[in-house]
């Protein structure tokens, strides 16, 4: 520890201290300009200027970056001549950025009203940058993107990205804009641009958040995306501020191997991209939704807190709800994705509950299937929903005379009438297909299991053994098999644990007598074979140089049998005699 | 002596090899359905195509046949994942060549039909029973 005296007043510091923390515990204002506590001092405004004497000896120091090692100090902040060093500053600052507030301000408070010098290079702006360097020093110290440097020298020296273009290091932050003094950063969001858009989410996303409020367990999480941390390795200021230090920034996604007996794939689904049908207008118009957006929007813990509104905050006069958005669809996908018509009745209920909107359905066919869905359906024609039997042809901005509320037109054929129809509403809703997982085609790959035409994985019998696959011991369930609703993945998923035990509960598995078989002594290990396999089953025994097929993972296909030049691989039960012998019979007759 | 077999009641023997989880249950569907196939299809089921050895078919036209069929299920809807893969490229290059044998590609035909796809079972089995008739009866140069 050592002492140093600040304008007459004592204080006791830890060594390397800067003049200006010991002036700040000795409450002496130093003025500054480009310091700020989040950076390492610049020392570039040189407004912080104080004199130090040691001894006999006088120097003007900047007390931002200037660090105090022995005692016996004296700083002055207040002389003459230091007040004459800052008039001067501010008058040169004043004469570049005559508007801008942080510069007016400090100079009225350093008795400074009009400068007596002429710039060259005059900058009228309110939010004139004034070349503090804080903005590069955040980006290079806190965050470490390293994006923003200065460029020139002298009265030409500016801030700008390399190249002075836009650049992908630059995470998009926002730090350099939040540091930023004057305010001559600006971040810009597109939110509409094509990708920037999340996939459901209708309010910002900051780094940290908890997903839902429901979200079990409630805690926070940080996206790895937006984290400058996990970005760049800078910030971290989380850790710092964290008490009991739960913040793990190397807590990732990680892969764990498991050996099992069986496997349930339940991969679920993902949700038609509606804007591959730019028709609805879906990221071109404004409240057009998804039926996933808005269940959040109708959500109370959701953005709006359960009130159904535009996007200007107003109630809507009329919601139109648009079925069959890519499934149905010749261009998209045939099948019908089974639970929109009954979501959006729901829909159509919640907002009669809860605005006085009126609520058009527009379907193609009402497929009320389930037990009760009927009554339903019954239940919202009485209370007033309009169905129009027809498919939307297009979604556009309604025209408006002057400063009439903008509204969107829902364009379509209205087939139980035979007529088109222009509806008017505020808000529209999108109801898009299910779609298999778009890696749906690699687990299929992993697990050998079948996709049928519409990449859903097959079942081994779509009537009797729904749940199962042609692989042994691999069973599907949910909307990874076909598009269902909540009890049907429940009932089939519960169907699927009960195979699963039943076979966990005999101890032994009872496997098809249909294999091949390979005879070793006529085998010449050629190995046409090895690779013929779907189910990877034959392997080459270097020691023995001929090949070997696992009787449990064989299928009995015979794709080998056929292949094998040597005949050395016969099936069980289809052998080439076998065949050959039965092929001669029918024939004969 | 074609034309002559032809007129007095000649009927085709084709022998077709059926998948046992996509064409063979599509004949049986075409069978439940009540659907018109062709009598003159003689069956022999497989587990999958890939199991079809090229030297049955040859096989087959030498023990008499006049028309060997193949049926299967859709590519990439192969129970055995790929098996209809390796069939399709057998049986192109066994076209190829056929002809040199004095056998007209004509007569072997490999078709995708599904377990679902009883009508499309029918109407193949109809349609290849025409156009072995129209090309007649096989006769080999021993």
């Amino acid at each position: 520890m050592i002492n140093v005296n600040i304008d007459g007043k004592e204080v006791q510091i830890v060594e390397e201290t800067t003049v200006l923390k010991a002036a700040e515990l000795a409450g002496v204002w130093i003025p500054t300009m480009c310091h700020s506590d989040l950076i390492e001092p610049y020392g570039v405004c040189r407004l912080c200027s104080v004199e130090m004497i040691r001894g006999k000896r006088s120097r003007i120091v900047t007390a931002c970056n200037y660090p105090l090692r022995n005692s016996g100090i004296t700083i002055l902040t207040n002389t003459p001549k230091i007040q004459g060093i800052r008039k001067i500053i501010m008058e040169f600052m004043l004469s570049r950025w005559p508007n801008v507030p942080v510069v007016k301000d400090m100079a009225k408070s350093l008795g400074v009203t009009a400068s007596r010098f002429l710039s060259h290079e005059v900058d009228e702006a309110v939010d004139a940058c004034i070349l503090c360097g804080a903005c590069v020093n955040i980006c290079k110290d806190v965050v470490k993107a390293n994006v923003l440097g200065f460029a020139n020298r002298g009265i030409k020296r500016e801030v700008i990205l390399p190249y002075d273009e836009k650049n992908e290091k630059c995470i998009v932050c926002g730090a350099c804009a939040y540091v930023c003094p004057t305010g001559h950063i600006k971040v810009k969001t597109l939110e509409h641009e094509r990708g920037a858009k999340q996939d459901w989410y209708l309010g910002p996303k900051t780094a940290i958040n908890i997903p839902t409020l429901q979200a079990v367990p409630r805690v926070p999480k940080i996206e790895e995306v937006s984290c400058i941390k996990m970005q760049t390795g800078g910030c971290g200021i989380c850790s710092t501020v964290c008490e009991p230090g739960a913040i793990n920034y190397e807590l990732k996604d990680e892969e764990i191997e498991f050996e099992v007996g069986q496997i349930l794939v339940t991969t679920g689904y993902k949700l038609f991209d509606v804007a591959k049908a730019p028709q609805f207008g879906y990221g071109r118009l404004d409240n057009v939704y998804t039926s996933l957006e808005f269940e959040h929007m109708l959500n109370s813990t959701g953005p709006t807190g359960g009130t159904v509104a535009c996007k200007d905050g107003s109630e809507p006069r009329a919601v139109a709800i648009l079925h069959c958005i890519g499934s149905r669809d010749e261009n998209f996908h045939k099948y019908c994705s089974r639970v929109c018509c009954m979501y959006a009745l729901k829909f159509a209920h919640l907002v009669k509950d809860r605005t006085k909107a009126e609520v058009y359905q527009f379907y193609i066919d009402m497929r009320a299937f389930g037990k009760g869905y009927e009554e339903f359906y019954k239940r919202l024609l009485d209370e007033g929903v309009n169905m129009i039997r027809g498919k939307v042809a297009e979604v556009t901005e309604g025209p408006r005379r002057n400063g009439e509320k903008p509204y969107l037109l829902v364009n379509c054929e209205d087939t139980l009438i035979g007529k088109f129809r222009n509806i008017a509403v505020d808000m529209v809703i999108l109801c898009p297909a299910f779609e298999p997982q778009t890696d749906a085609s690699e687990i299929k790959k992993i697990l050998s299991i079948n996709q049928s035409p519409d990449k859903f994985y097959l079942e081994r019998h779509p009537k009797l053994d729904p749940v199962s696959t042609m692989t042994d011991g691999i069973f599907i369930a949910g909307a990874s098999q076909g598009p269902k609703d909540i009890p049907d993945s429940v009932a089939q998923a519960s169907a699927a644990a009960a195979r699963i035990l039943s076979l966990i509960s005999v101890g032994e598995v009872a496997i098809d007598p249909i294999k091949a078989e390979i005879q070793p002594e006529y085998c010449s290990g050629c190995k046409i074979c090895n690779n013929l396999c779907p189910y990877n089953a034959i392997s080459f025994l270097d020691e023995k140089k001929i090949s070997e097929i696992n009787d449990m993972l064989c299928k009995g296909c015979g794709t080998c049998v056929a292949a094998c030049p040597s005949s050395a691989i016969t099936g069980k039960g289809f052998s080439d005699k076998q065949i050959l012998t039965e092929l001669e019979g029918l024939l004969t007759i | 002596m074609s034309d002559e077999k032809k007129t007095n009641g000649w009927d085709p023997k084709i022998a077709a090899f059926l998948c046992n989880w996509c064409t063979y249950t599509g004949a049986d569907l075409a069978g439940v359905s009540r659907l018109k196939s062709s009598p003159c299809v003689r069956i022999i089921r497989v587990m999958c195509t890939g199991r079809v050895d090229p030297s049955f078919i040859l096989q087959a036209f030498k023990k008499g046949a006049d028309g060997v069929f193949i049926g299967g299920c859709h590519i990439g809807d192969c129970h055995y994942a790929e098996g209809n893969f390796k069939t399709l490229r057998r049986i192109e290059f066994l076209k190829s060549f056929l002809e040199k044998f004095g056998i007209d590609p004509k007569r072997l035909r490999l078709e995708w039909i599904s377990a679902s796809e009883g009508d499309k079972y029918a109407e193949t089995t109809m349609s290849f029973e025409k156009q072995i008739r129209e090309l007649g009866p096989l006769e080999l140069m021993n």
